[in-house]
């Protein structure tokens, strides 16, 4: 199922930031799309870490090696400066420790690729406009049941970014499956960051 | 319970005797020994799909099937091991081994010593972990298994499996490393000894050579498999499954058996004693606390693995405070920063320690996957 040769775009446009042949972590995998996508055709080695068991499983069928770990308690199970890319695709905002997993990716990571849905982008902003919570493509959830708790916009990530001594290496936008570069907080539903330490 | 139709059916022990010399981690040498096992499924041509089941602290052999039709129990992982089960006979040679030692076939300390005529007893030497690994890669060669596609064991087992990966790195595939630790805690270590104790302080342990005084220690036996059930289930398991029942409705102001934990427990304990050698449980629980694979480097378990080449799945439960989910984390992290392949699983179950044995859904789910994984390189 996962075996297939096509991506979701917006993990295509993870891929395409991946080195052939180094290592990744790919924080909240899911089902392993990504990583499996990267073995067979970038010779990356990795492991994929996910909350859910049915995770892990749906990872072994397609091929991936997954660890079962809760990202809220850090990566205890990984050493300093262990991956080349540590990805987290689109969890940073369901995350109560945003900071601290920010952090970590960098601890055990010479980059970290983070993507998450832009809450600065027009359609969310004209929904809060009309009175209500934004639920759309990127943000498929109601209000009260949404697992997402920190919302951001391009401006706010980057500030923390800055805040902890990270650096900004790259930054797509992206609006259904189009890359936007004109009034990108405003017009880009979902957003990617490849970012490092800064050095010294 | 039993699904007649997916059981690998009416099964034979098989023994193997081996005459060259083993020396044992201990220094001590047995000059000869025989080991019992038994196969299920068809080795294949390129002898490359054979499994190894490697048994826990009261285990053998018999892992599936019945010995005769009107058999009550299967052997004891029947629901993992069969025909179309996770650990699929259709598709592996499965190989399930008694550890020297033991008390089911395997030379042990109720076995006659050549040398005497007499029974082993308290003369039979300790065994480890690495010498069961060394006589096990005999049995391998015998059967002409240069390499198994995998070595599964829970518990003890899971450290043999373990064990084995860095031992014979070339020979073993995949490590499926269950419901284990790297090496015992100190709070193991201790209900192992009180278990130990429990035995060694029984009148009629004669010091380990009962067999000639026509007794039994059974009471030391009984009470140490008490004490190691309880260390195997959890408090929600047994409370969802006892309670606080009382046999007789009412308290009885007594000593006699009043709650069905009590009730429970008697009975598992008398049932061991009936069948469990006293010198077997002393020499297995031994094996588990010298169990540890890095104590000839510095304790650095990340440089015992370095050796294995093997891929590796560790998984444990939830509810399982004698090998805890974070023992296994300490495997798994050892096994990332030594740069090897791993899946994890930490199944969520009330099953306690014993839920290795049991039938959880996404445990089943996982050994199904992983194992499919490991057959598609079979057939490959």
């Amino acid at each position: 199922m996962s075996a297939t040769n096509t991506l979701r775009a917006d993990l295509q446009l993870i891929a395409d930031w991946v080195a052939p042949s180094s290592r990744v972590l790919d924080l909240g995998c899911g089902d392993g799309a990504l990583l499996s996508w990267l073995n067979r055709h970038k010779a990356v080695r990795g492991y994929g870490v996910d909350f859910d068991v049915n995770n892990v499983v749906r990872c072994v069928e397609a091929g991936v090696n997954a660890i079962q770990g809760n990202l809220e308690t850090g990566l205890a199970e990984f050493e300093d400066q262990r991956f080349d890319h540590v990805v987290l695709s689109q969890t940073i905002q369901a995350m109560h420790n945003t900071e601290q997993i920010l952090v970590e990716m960098l601890r055990v990571g010479r980059e970290a690729i983070v993507t998450f849905p832009n809450f600065g982008y027009w359609e969310n902003r004209w929904q809060i406009l009309q009175g209500h919570m934004p639920v759309s493509e990127t943000i498929p959830y109601e209000w009260y049941n949404t697992p997402n708790i920190h919302w951001c916009m391009l401006g706010d990530f980057e500030a923390l970014c800055a805040k902890n001594g990270i650096r900004v290496l790259e930054r797509v936008v992206m609006n259904e499956e189009k890359r936007i570069h004109f009034l990108p907080n405003l017009r880009g539903s979902l957003a990617f960051y490849r970012v490092a330490r800064q050095p010294g | 319970m039993s699904d007649l139709t997916r059981s690998v059916g009416i099964v034979q022990a098989q023994t193997a005797v081996f005459d060259t010399p083993l020396h044992l981690s201990s220094a001590a040498v047995l000059p000869t020994y025989q080991l019992c096992f038994e196969t299920y499924g068809t080795l294949n041509a390129a002898r490359s799909n054979a499994i190894l089941i490697c048994h826990a602290l009261s285990g053998h052999h018999h892992v599936a099937g019945r010995y005769a039709a009107d058999d009550k129990a299967a052997g004891w992982w029947d629901n993992m091991v069969g025909p179309g089960k996770p650990i699929d006979t259709n598709r592996f040679f499965v190989v399930g081994v008694n550890n020297l030692g033991g008390c089911h076939g395997s030379t042990g300390p109720s076995s006659i010593n050549p040398a005497t005529g007499q029974p082993w007893g308290s003369t039979f030497p300790v065994v480890t972990v690495p010498d069961w690994v060394r006589s096990q890669a005999r049995l391998a060669d015998r059967l002409g298994i240069a390499r198994w596609a995998a070595i599964i064991g829970g518990s003890l087992g899971g450290m043999q499996a373990l064990q084995w990966s860095i031992d014979y790195p070339e020979r073993v595939a995949h490590a499926l490393v269950i419901a284990s630790a790297p090496k015992l805690s100190a709070q193991n270590i201790a209900f192992n000894d009180v278990a130990r104790q429990a035995i060694l302080t029984d009148p009629d342990f004669h010091g380990g050579d009962f067999y000639a005084q026509d007794a039994i220690p059974r009471r030391g036996l009984r009470l140490a498999r008490m004490l190691g059930h309880i260390t195997y289930l959890s408090d929600d398991g047994m409370g969802e499954k006892f309670g606080r029942m009382l046999k007789s409705g009412d308290y009885q102001f007594g000593f006699e058996v009043e709650f069905e934990i009590e009730s429970y427990l008697r009975y598992q304990g008398d049932k061991f004693s009936d069948y469990f050698d006293a010198n077997t449980y002393l020499l297995m629980t031994k094996a588990l606390d010298y169990f540890d694979p890095a104590k000839d480097l510095n304790d650095d378990i990340v440089a015992a693995l370095k050796k294995a080449t093997a891929r590796f799945m560790v998984a444990s439960f939830t509810s399982d405070w004698r090998f805890s989910p974070e023992r296994s984390r300490e495997i798994v992290k050892a096994l990332v920063a030594a740069d090897k392949e791993v899946v994890y699983g930490e199944i969520e179950s009330v099953h306690g320690h014993d839920a290795f044995l049991m039938l959880d859904e996404p445990y089943v789910n996982l050994m199904r996957a992983y194992l499919n994984r490991v057959a598609e390189e079979v057939t490959a």
